[in-house]
């Protein structure tokens, strides 16, 4: 199976990447490759499985709801690529 | 069995005389070698710096080398020894591979979007390693956002496999494993998804443990897979990666799905006595696809096995074709959702000019990202859309707790599993990069084991054509100290893991 032109569209535009015209042919073959190798599950009962989200079946961990961190907004913002006044500048989203 | 068997008597008692040099130093030589002042941390630590500088070109096996900072580490630990509180590993050199986050150091994930990344704070494993006194020589390569099998896909570029320069070094820890292999670290950390750790050890002739899922903190290790991701250490001999387990596992509150258990004394336990131990044999791992070179080595490994005591049982994991399948869903599927964080916005590369926020997202994403990561990240997008959930994602899910089940299954007929660790010795560069698919299927026996949680260790047990191959042991969730025993008493009967790489330091 392959995906055809829209498929490649609606994915990389869910997944928000941007995928050239020159690029979806080869990418729509090699997913497709990868579905047609997963196929072989599809053949598989699993009606009365539990599916399974974590190697030990383990639940989230929770912790007491108290303040744990301290403020390093100066400190991460080092790398950020463009900020202003402790703000993540982005280009404008609102006219 | 194959009749290939390699040209040497695996029954070698006493380490024979023809050696012309200790290869290169492991672990437990340099605590012994600083113990006795033989040399001082920061004399070893220049040493490796040097070679490194002299010889890593023909390797790429680091992406970031941090030499002002061992020396002054290596200084550090001296000073702290010679004051009687160093660590466990006090002023012992070690590599991190570049997943894990280094304060104040480039953390590249082997991505053009990470390529001006300074971590601002430490792994949990790197704060540990530091806490037991090791010196940081610098960041290994790997594949990008350790999605691969053979170190190419890197955005700074290949490794080269020190035991064949024309040859892939395995993946993703690849950096870490042929930086171990030319000499140019005495051991290195690496994660491993589905065989991250396990495969690169194996084509590289070294010994790796991927620790049971939770051993082991994965705070401020880049993730890929969240439910499949497990660090641990990579060296020459079980006793070294036992050495290295102790200072990296251990329950971490900053991780939630660290488990709340104590860690046992690895380095105590390696001489446990393996009469009585139950080995399984799945008859699945030397099906069609394995060459039969591999076969052989590991049927001569099992009959040291049997030497010392074990009971090798036939045993049968049937689901072990769907391992590939389930891994390429659920792996993806989870990736799309961590690397979603990478937007251009608070870290990593931007796009120049974005005219609007969408173009700022798709335009960095395409631009910072390699194809393979891409790809993967589309996979998962479909896995986990709608209309395609229930028939991939949850299905994946569903296959792989039976997975999880022939493993239970077959535990409680045997201690531990014992199989080869890849199908193939390391392959040449280029010959699968072209073809995912076929190098996907170099993990076919180390995949189900991270789908299942388990730990598993690999180590050396023999060459073809001079490559080295890999046995896997396979062990019960957080047995890793039964694990290290086996490997240790199987390496206190045979060499295989000090050969040296040719020209290697």
């Amino acid at each position: 199976m392959s995906l055809d032109q829209n498929e490649i569209s609606k994915l990389a535009r869910l997944a928000r990447i941007n995928v050239a015209d020159s690029e979806t042919e080869e990418l729509s073959q090699r997913i497709g490759d990868i579905l047609d190798m997963v196929d072989v599950m599809q053949a598989v009962d699993t009606s009365n499985v539990v599916a399974m989200a974590n190697p030990h079946d383990a639940v989230q961990r929770l912790r007491a709801d108290e303040v744990s961190e301290t403020n390093q907004r100066d400190h991460f913002q080092t790398i950020a690529p463009q900020t202003e006044d402790g703000l993540y500048l982005v280009p404008q989203v609102i006219e | 069995m194959g009749t290939s068997c390699p040209p040497r008597d695996i029954h070698i008692k006493h380490i024979a005389k023809s050696y012309i040099y200790m290869p290169n130093h492991t672990v437990a030589d340099i605590l012994r070698g600083l113990e006795a002042k033989t040399f001082s941390s920061e004399e070893i630590t220049q040493q490796y710096l040097d070679a490194i500088v002299a010889h890593d070109p023909r390797y790429n096996s680091y992406i970031t080398v941090t030499a002002d900072a061992a020396l002054a580490q290596a200084r550090a630990a001296d000073q702290a020894r010679q004051n009687g509180n160093g660590g466990l590993l006090c002023g012992v050199p070690i590599a991190h591979k570049d997943i894990f986050c280094t304060e104040g150091v480039r953390t590249s994930c082997a991505s053009k979007m990470l390529d001006n990344f300074i971590a601002p704070y430490n792994a949990t494993v790197v704060s540990k390693m530091a806490q037991a006194g090791t010196v940081t020589l610098g960041k290994t390569n790997m594949d990008e956002f350790a999605m691969g099998s053979s170190n190419e896909t890197s955005f700074y570029g290949k490794v080269h496999n020190p035991w064949n320069t024309d040859c892939v070094p395995g993946g993703s820890s690849g950096g870490s494993a042929a930086a171990i292999a030319a000499g140019l670290a005495p051991a290195a950390t690496g994660t491993d998804t589905g065989g991250s750790i396990r495969q690169p050890a194996a084509l590289c002739g070294l010994t790796g443990i991927k620790p049971t899922y939770g051993r082991v903190s994965r705070y401020g290790m880049i993730a890929f897979a969240s439910s499949l991701d497990q660090a641990g250490p990579m060296a020459k001999t079980a006793e070294d990666n036992a050495l290295l387990l102790q200072a990296m596992a251990g329950f971490d509150p900053l991780d939630s799905t660290s488990m709340q258990l104590a860690v046992p004394d690895f380095v105590g336990n390696l001489n446990k006595d393996l009469k009585g131990l139950k080995i399984g044999v799945p008859k699945e791992y030397f099906s069609e696809g394995l060459d039969p070179a591999i076969g052989a080595a590991v049927e001569a490994a099992l009959d040291e096995y049997r030497k010392l005591g074990a009971e090798i049982k036939a045993i049968s994991l049937p689901h072990t074709h769907l391992a590939v399948p389930c891994y390429y869903i659920i792996a993806p599927a989870e990736a799309s959702a961590n690397l979603s964080r990478f937007d251009g916005v608070r870290y990593g590369y931007r796009c120049e000019n974005p005219k609007d926020l969408d173009d700022l997202y798709t335009r960095t994403r395409a631009e910072g990202f390699g194809a393979e990561v891409k790809r993967r990240i589309l996979i998962g997008t479909y896995a986990l859309s709608s209309g395609f959930y229930d028939a991939y994602y949850r299905k994946a899910q569903q296959i792989r707790r039976l997975i999880k089940q022939d493993f239970d299954a077959a535990f409680k007929e045997v201690d531990m599993i014992a199989g080869p660790t890849t199908p193939n010795p390391a392959f040449a560069l280029g010959e699968k990069v072209s073809d995912p698919l076929t190098m996907y299927l170099e993990d076919i026996y180390t995949i189900a084991v991270n789908l299942a949680g388990l730990p598993a260790i690999s180590l050396p047990v023999g060459f073809t054509q001079g490559k080295p191959i890999g046995l896997q042991l396979i062990g019960r969730d957080f047995d890793e100290a039964s694990l290290l025993a086996a490997a240790h008493q199987y390496q206190q009967r045979s060499d295989w893991h000090r050969q040296a790489a040719p020209g290697s330091v």
